[in-house]
């Protein structure tokens, strides 16, 4: 049995992570392990950079492909998408947001691990309102971006 | 309850009106024999009743009317979608289960192409009306009674159907521990109807017990309601739903605690909390590891029973089948039971989710209308609805309900 399975926690060994030079240029990173059956993020790419054998497959995302554009993040049923890129010695993060109040650009909200537990403060940077899950990209300090997966505002 | 002298009236979900007199009603009501005497008894002839306008219900009607058929969707709620009415998080699949959106959306979807043969007079809706009954009929048709609820009038109905497709749905389970009567113990499935139906906030402070999907995703959404979920309790020593689920409620701060399960449930006149306890490997509590912890409401995620009752007084074979959840009818892969032209779909034909209820009851409604003469394209979309459900199914979440379709059809064919 994988811990994830006993607590709702990924560790680094349950993800592949990408390179500081993909990073760099933005990546999406999929937090979805088992095999269920679903895939929208595979058909929400416009460059066809996440793929699956077949729809119970994880998906596995190319990322010298993908172009961080984060269509994916909104439209994932699991909530589990997120885009990162790194800028200097500071990491933007996009999260998917199902909660009021909705942050605004420049507020500065608090930082959630996996746990929830409060890391830092982070500055919205930016907040797309489509549908119901909203995208809100959070700026933090670099080491961060692979520990931050919510907010509260 | 009584309203307006009329007996066993469900005041619970009867809308209210002014100058209504309720009463309270503390024995068995005699039958009114004479409210049906003055209302006569209707009847009904149609080619197809489907029982339940929850998403297997609402496809069955959309794709047998689609064949020619002419349908009769019967539903005892005020309005069509079932269990899709309440769930506002973005459904899984592919793009032909409408993955990626909100139950919600899909059953205004769904309802929107039923109304299109509304229009067109091959599916006639009755909401607020309840099939009773199953009763003896020439060897051709089905016989049913149904009655219809109008404010609080109730119409008798005889209906006559060649085929029927029961999409009744499933019951919440309940668990046994003391304290289990005191208000605040809730199936979590009636929270969400609480809160995502009416708009009602049914606590301030939630402890969930179960943490498969519907556990998960009830905690998430209490969470977006602005109420407190103090910590999910698993009895499993894993997470049963999808990591998913359990990833966005712990980035929440939400512990889910497995291998645990709760003892008692405290309080004088309602739930004042509550007493959480370990599992052994055994699933037995381990002495002195009880731990206290207050809350006013308890959400029982514990699994769902098929509704069967009217199915299996159809006549229809019956088995225990543990992975679909209880009782269910035998039937073959066109969901028909042994007894021709009754068939089923959706949770009442064993446990599942809402992505599989909608393609069971389209293959129900394409076989029916088959089975019937009504033939456009019926055999090919069956093969593709076949081939559909079995790739939703072929992953490791889908293997319960592959064994107990399995179980199913093996002992179908030792019956036949």
């Amino acid at each position: 049995m994988k811990n994830y399975e006993k607590d709702g926690i990924l560790t680094i060994k349950d993800l592949s992570l990408p390179t500081d030079e993909q990073l760099k240029k933005g990546v999406a990173l999929i937090e979805c392990v088992q095999e269920i059956p679903c895939n929208p993020c595979v058909d929400s790419c416009p460059v066809g950079a996440i793929s699956m054998k077949d729809i119970n497959a994880p998906p596995v995302v190319d990322y010298d492909k993908c172009i961080a554009c984060g269509k994916c993040i909104g439209v994932c049923p699991g909530l589990a998408i997120f885009v990162i890129k790194i800028k200097n010695d500071k990491a933007l993060v996009s999260i998917p947001y199902e909660f009021l109040p909705v942050p605004a650009k420049g507020d500065t909200v608090k930082a959630l691990n996996r746990k929830g537990k409060i890391v830092s403060d982070a500055i919205v940077q930016r907040v797309i309102k489509k549908g119901k899950t909203m995208i809100i990209t959070i700026e933090v300090e670099k080491d961060l971006y692979n520990d931050i997966r919510n907010i509260r505002v | 309850m009584r309203v307006n002298g009329v007996p066993n009236v469900r005041t619970c979900i009867a809308p209210l009106k002014e100058d209504v007199h309720v009463e309270m009603q503390d024995k068995f009501a005699n039958l009114p024999d004479a409210d049906f005497k003055e209302n006569l008894k209707k009847k009904i002839d149609v080619d197809i009743l489907i029982v339940g306008a929850g998403p297997a219900g609402l496809c069955a009607s959309i794709e047998a009317a689609s064949q020619g058929a002419s349908v009769l969707l019967v539903d005892e709620n005020l309005k069509v979608g079932g269990q899709l009415v309440k769930q506002t998080h973005k459904f899984f699949g592919s793009k032909h289960e409408k993955a990626g959106t909100r139950g919600i959306n899909i059953a205004v979807d769904l309802k929107k192409q039923l109304g299109e043969f509304e229009k067109s007079g091959k599916i006639q809706l009755m909401l607020n009306s309840t099939v009773i009954g199953y009763y003896e009929s020439d060897k051709k048709t089905h016989k049913f009674a149904m009655v219809e609820r109008k404010d609080y009038d109730t119409f008798l109905f005889e209906i006559d159907c060649k085929a029927v497709v029961f999409a009744v749905g499933a019951m919440e389970n309940m668990l046994l521990f003391p304290g289990n009567d005191l208000p605040g113990v809730y199936g979590a499935g009636a929270v969400q109807t609480l809160m995502n139906v009416y708009g009602v906030k049914p606590g301030d402070n939630v402890l969930m017990v179960g943490a498969g999907n519907v556990g998960l995703i009830v905690s998430y959404q209490l969470l977006q309601a602005g109420i407190n979920v103090d910590r999910v309790v698993e009895a499993a020593p894993f997470i049963g739903g999808y990591h998913v689920h359990a990833a966005k409620l712990r980035r929440c701060g939400v512990p889910i605690y497995t291998s645990h399960s709760i003892k008692e449930v405290y309080g004088k006149d309602k739930v004042e909390g509550v007493v959480v306890v370990s599992l052994d490997k055994n699933w037995q509590p381990i002495p002195g590891t009880e731990e206290k912890v207050k809350c006013d409401t308890i959400c029982l995620a514990v699994g769902l029973t098929p509704s069967t009752r009217l199915l299996s007084q159809a006549g229809v074979e019956m088995e225990f089948i543990p992975e679909a959840g209880g009782y269910v009818a035998l039937h073959d892969e066109s969901m028909m039971t042994v007894k021709k032209g009754v068939f089923v779909s959706g949770d009442s034909s064993g446990i599942e989710e809402a992505s599989t209820a909608m393609i069971e009851g389209k293959i129900a409604g394409v076989s029916a209308a088959y089975m019937l003469g009504y033939d456009k394209n019926a055999l090919k979309l069956k093969k593709e609805f076949i081939e559909e459900i079995k790739r939703l199914r072929a992953g490791p979440f889908g293997k319960k309900p592959r064994d107990a379709k399995n179980k199913i059809n093996k002992l179908l064919e030792e019956k036949q």
